[in-house]
């Protein structure tokens, strides 16, 4: 914030902040050296861990082999990719619907949130992973339970998230609503809710991660599809390579889902990092 | 305007207050802080009850929020993802009025506090005299009648507190509205006021009511006037006298 002056000589025009610079100024590359460098390093030191102890390819495959493995199988992966994806995408936006609803009926009053929010922590508790062969019993087989458990470990960080944010309503804010005699409903949207966008998307950025976990715990457990799946026949198999071409996978799901929570963040609620 | 009030339970917040204000009269509120000088603008506003006591507009008791009201806040918590003009549109639209027909008058307000060419600016772009400001003019968009300020300029350095206060007082002016104004400040108190209430703390009772007798339009070089030195003299004293008061046990704390 400018140091205010009696004069106060900003203008409109000089939010040069307006978003992260990506030009290639010295210090913007420095910040990508380490990270490239290191991973590098990473790779080099396991290559020459294989080599050096003689590893069996089937224990510890060297990353070479990793990424022909990925290479030759290029196809069959993207395809498991795209079911993990759907599953985790499907049980990601259930949780949305159900979350926010939840969130909003917790904030609007006392005896609701004592009602709800006692369920919601015990439900937390309950590991997912303990359910999952319990979910296959009452719903079967197929991508139906997966985006179910996706949901199911997905949806409490959102809950919890957006009813902090519904909290978040400055009490000025409040005053100017019952000032001017405005409806809940009036103050809802056009304060209230937006308060809250930055605290539902911290909780959408915890979601998505955890509904990708969610969506492979099912494959796990049971069907003959996505990269659990895969993972799991491959190291049966003892294609480790294959299994770690099919976590490579997993993991850039996971970076390319998360990324376009943190860019849907940024083009819905511009103004946070800057204010 | 008659209030006597008392807080809730064993704190009596404020006691045995008794003022009248007229219409259009530009009056500030001055005392230590605990002293109930924000409550009694709650009050006014209706958006806090008295437990005994009433406050009278035109001979009405106030029951409960009003819409006549603009409030301007000790911080000017302006929403991010506004515009500054939607910012000070803001109450128009809490109040389901029609928002198009107000823009020009939201333009105009802007352009009197020297915010012309900033109605597309968002608040993060503004320096925080700007942003009261713009507090400003969202409490005044709807024509209030009264005008409550809660040490609005606190967070503000001494230069830009005066700048806003006389351009507050040049608003005033063209469209005489019955202002309340809470400060900590006395210069501040002296310069805006018709009259200053003094007020002292534990119970927040009013220690004296003083005239100012400046001429108007006021102007900065009138803090180096005589009358200006002897009422910011008076004040203090009054203030200074309520002292002991201010350092008594921890039980009055929260006093609001």
């Amino acid at each position: 914030m400018a140091i205010p002056s009696p004069a106060d000589t900003a203008r409109p025009g000089r939010a040069e902040a307006a978003g992260p610079s990506w030009s290639g100024t010295g210090a913007d590359l420095g910040r990508w050296i380490a990270p490239v460098v290191s991973f590098v390093l990473i790779l080099a030191l396991w290559q020459a861990t294989v080599l050096i102890f003689r590893l069996p390819r089937f224990v510890l495959p060297p990353p070479l082999e990793v990424l022909t493995a990925l290479g030759n199988n290029f196809p069959i992966l993207l395809r498991d990719t795209w079911v993990t994806g759907r599953e985790t995408l499907a049980g990601f936006f259930l949780s949305i619907v159900v979350a926010v609803p939840l969130a909003i009926l917790i904030t609007a009053s006392a005896p609701l949130r004592n009602g709800i929010y006692p369920f919601l922590l015990l439900g937390q508790s309950v590991p997912k992973q303990a359910i999952a062969p319990l979910l296959l019993l009452w719903i079967g087989y197929g991508e139906f339970p997966r985006v179910i458990l996706a949901f199911l470990t997905a949806f409490f960080p959102i809950v919890v998230n957006t009813a902090i944010g519904l909290q978040m309503t400055p009490p000025e804010m409040q005053d100017l609503g019952r000032l001017l005699s405005a409806s809940r409903r009036r103050v809802f949207f056009k304060v209230t809710f937006p308060c809250a966008m930055p605290y539902f998307f911290a909780g959408l950025k915890v979601a998505i991660s955890l509904a990708v976990i969610g969506a492979v715990i099912g494959e796990f457990i049971g069907g003959d599809t996505g990269l659990g799946q895969r993972i799991l026949v491959a190291s049966g198999n003892q294609r480790t390579d294959l299994a770690f071409a099919a976590i490579l996978m997993l993991s850039l799901l996971g970076i390319v889902l998360f990324t376009l929570v943190a860019l849907a963040e940024k083009l819905l609620c511009p103004w946070y990092d800057k204010s | 305007m008659v209030y006597r009030s008392r807080g809730k339970g064993s704190v009596t917040a404020l006691d045995a207050l008794n003022l009248r204000i007229d219409e259009g009269e530009f009056v500030t509120l001055v005392g230590p802080s605990g002293c109930g000088k924000s409550t009694v603008l709650k009050l006014v506003s209706g958006l806090l009850a008295a437990t005994s006591g009433q406050v009278r507009i035109h001979g009405e008791p106030v029951r409960g929020p009003r819409r006549e009201m603009g409030f301007v806040f000790q911080t000017p918590v302006l929403l991010p993802w506004r515009t500054v003009r939607d910012n000070v549109l803001l109450p128009i639209e809490m109040l389901g009025q029609p928002v198009r027909e107000h823009v020009a008058r939201a333009d105009e307000l802007l352009a009197k506090v020297g915010l012309d060419g900033f109605q597309k600016a968002h608040s993060w772009e503004l320096s925080g005299g700007m942003q009261q400001r713009v507090g400003i003019c969202r409490a005044l968009i709807h024509d209030p009648e009264i005008l409550l300020m809660d040490e609005p300029f606190a967070a503000l350095d001494a230069m830009t507190r005066e700048t806003i206060g006389l351009e507050l007082l040049r608003i005033w002016e063209e469209r005489r509205k019955t202002v309340l104004f809470v400060t900590h400040s006395i210069p501040e108190a002296v310069l805006l006021a018709d009259r200053v209430v003094v007020m002292s703390p534990r119970p927040g009772r009013i220690a004296s009511v003083i005239p100012i007798d400046l001429p108007r339009p006021r102007t900065v070089e009138m803090e180096y006037d005589e009358r200006f030195k002897e009422a910011a003299l008076e004040i203090r004293a009054l203030i200074d006298r309520g002292g002991p008061a201010m350092h008594a046990p921890a039980a009055a704390a929260g006093g609001r």
